[in-house]
């Protein structure tokens, strides 16, 4: 049951990034990465991380996926030309073919050449409450630090804005 | 194995009961906004199908689904059909960790009236399929290649990512009080009388403000304002496909409804204690009884949605941004601090 509903989201996460890759339509692409988020999400769930993969789906669908839709919707017309990922020429498609072979290549190399250590598992009941335990004890500093960064992107995000 | 299948079964049941009290409530809701409406601008509203009118919802659905599907030339075909089934389904989804009642025990096993409702990040599910809503409407805004259609789109998408972050500050207090995002958890905690309405008053109405923002009804119904937008990111759709953004429509508006009698009026916990009146703990009357509780309280929260809709006049877009940013969420962040001021004086 499991392993059915793993290669189902494993199915749905690669066959959609391969149109988000593929398409010529810079929409489609767009629109795809959605369904890749949720295979993604899926597959966090599957690995009993609920909480990570609902904030999976708050973070990157509801807020990060909608403002790159809101920028393909809204410039596309603006400058006058079709916005068409196809327009890449054949160098940029190699390149590209390259590091993605050695990428993928090396990840191979990772994944067979080390020895992974099978931790007995424990169901945990809830990760919420360790999650926020763990973020208001030991890593206090670096969550401070990420939100003190976040909130300095938001101020400057406004004054840029405004300056308009 | 069986246990699996049994679990299947188990869900399957609930799915179709649950699908087929949204297409019912969806008509009583189509039927009761007409005749509300119809009172109170003084008219006799629909009284031509059955008794009083009451079988015209089932006629409007009969002559959606003889229309013909008309897609615009210019539109594109795929995400034209793909959106309405994107908002249907997230309205229909949400459903899965909402609690109808509390349990049933037969035998050994114990039957929790809901499929997911004791699922520990609850409302979080909920608040992230909130956030895919949004893209069944700039879809269909967008795919229909209607000036008309974008603007209502995108107004609607951004109306709903900025109530998103009111709706999801102004709850924190519920969640600190029932130390959990668990909707089971928090109806609990609720006991009696005890509601969240009376413990977080603020709470309570930044959310209500939240949510009819969120579910696109009046007052703020600027994305299908018909005077300046014809209809909205549905012009384009006819057919069982505006049907489906009907659907969606309403039974957006009976998910907030049953939302907010779970987070604030207790759900489906009755008022007094259930031994009160003679009935057990897992038994299937209780479960009859606190279910229909829980129905009374959507119902009367869903007669409030289609009161102010036909009372508060629409607002204007600046004045909807402003409230949004300006008022609710630093109310909402104040919501927190009073919550944690209050919980650390009588803990």
């Amino acid at each position: 049951m499991e392993d059915l509903l793993f290669y189902l989201f494993a199915f749905v996460v690669i066959g959609s990034a391969s149109v988000v890759v593929l398409s010529k339509n810079i929409m489609y692409s767009a629109f795809s990465l959605l369904f890749t988020f949720f295979g993604v999400a899926g597959l966090y769930v599957l690995l009993f991380a609920d909480f990570v993969a609902l904030t999976q789906i708050m973070v990157y669908i509801g807020g990060i996926l909608v403002l790159i839709i809101f920028g393909v919707l809204l410039t596309t017309k603006i400058t006058g030309v079709d916005i068409k990922s196809g327009t890449t020429g054949k160098v940029q498609l190699i390149t590209a073919s390259v590091v993605v072979v050695i990428i993928a290549i090396s990840l191979i190399l990772l994944f067979t050449n080390v020895e992974w250590v099978n931790q007995e598992f424990v169901q945990p009941n809830t990760t919420i409450d360790s999650i926020g335990f763990a973020f208001m004890t030991k890593y206090l500093l670096p969550f401070e630090i990420a939100a003190v960064l976040l909130l300095i992107a938001l101020v400057g995000a406004t004054l840029i804005a405004r300056r308009k | 194995m069986t246990e699996t299948l049994w679990l299947l079964i188990e869900v399957g049941v609930k799915a179709l009961f649950i699908i087929s009290m949204i297409l019912s409530a969806a008509a009583v809701l189509v039927y009761s906004e007409r005749k509300v409406s119809a009172f109170i601008q003084n008219r006799i509203g629909p009284n031509r199908v059955g008794p009083v009118g009451v079988l015209q919802p089932f006629a409007d659905v009969l002559k959606l689904f003889m229309k013909e599907d008309l897609v615009p030339r210019a539109a594109d075909r795929r995400f034209h059909s793909l959106a309405p089934i994107i908002s249907l389904g997230v309205a229909i989804s949400v459903y899965s960790v909402i609690p109808f009642a509390h349990y049933v025990q037969i035998g050994e096993r114990i039957i929790y009236m809901g499929i997911a409702p004791n699922v520990n990040v609850g409302y979080l599910f909920i608040l992230a399929l909130t956030s895919v809503g949004v893209y069944g409407v700039t879809l269909a805004g967008w795919s229909s290649n209607n000036k008309y259609s974008l603007l209502g789109g995108l107004r609607s998408s951004a109306q709903m990512i900025s109530y998103e972050l009111s709706m999801g500050l102004s709850i924190i207090g519920v969640f600190m009080l029932a130390g959990s995002f668990s909707l089971n958890d928090i109806v609990l905690q609720q006991e009696g009388l005890r509601w969240n309405i009376f413990l977080q008053p603020l709470g309570f109405i930044i959310f209500l403000v939240a949510t009819f923002a969120e579910t696109n009804r009046a007052p703020f119904d600027l994305p299908e304002a018909e005077p300046e937008l014809v209809g909205g990111y549905n012009t384009e759709y006819s057919g069982m496909k505006f049907g489906m953004f009907f659907l969606a429509e309403y039974a957006n508006m009976a998910t907030a409804s049953a939302i907010i009698s779970l987070l604030y009026l207790g759900g489906w916990q009755l008022p007094f204690s259930y031994n009160l009146i003679g009935l057990e703990a897992g038994s299937v009357s209780l479960a009859i009884v606190q279910f229909l509780c829980f129905l009374l309280k959507i119902l009367v929260l869903c007669f409030f949605f289609i009161w102010v809709r036909w009372t508060v006049p629409r607002f204007r877009y600046d004045q909807l941004m402003n409230l949004g940013w300006r008022k609710l969420l630093p109310l909402a962040l104040l919501n927190i601090v009073l919550t944690g001021i209050a919980m650390m004086i009588w803990g």
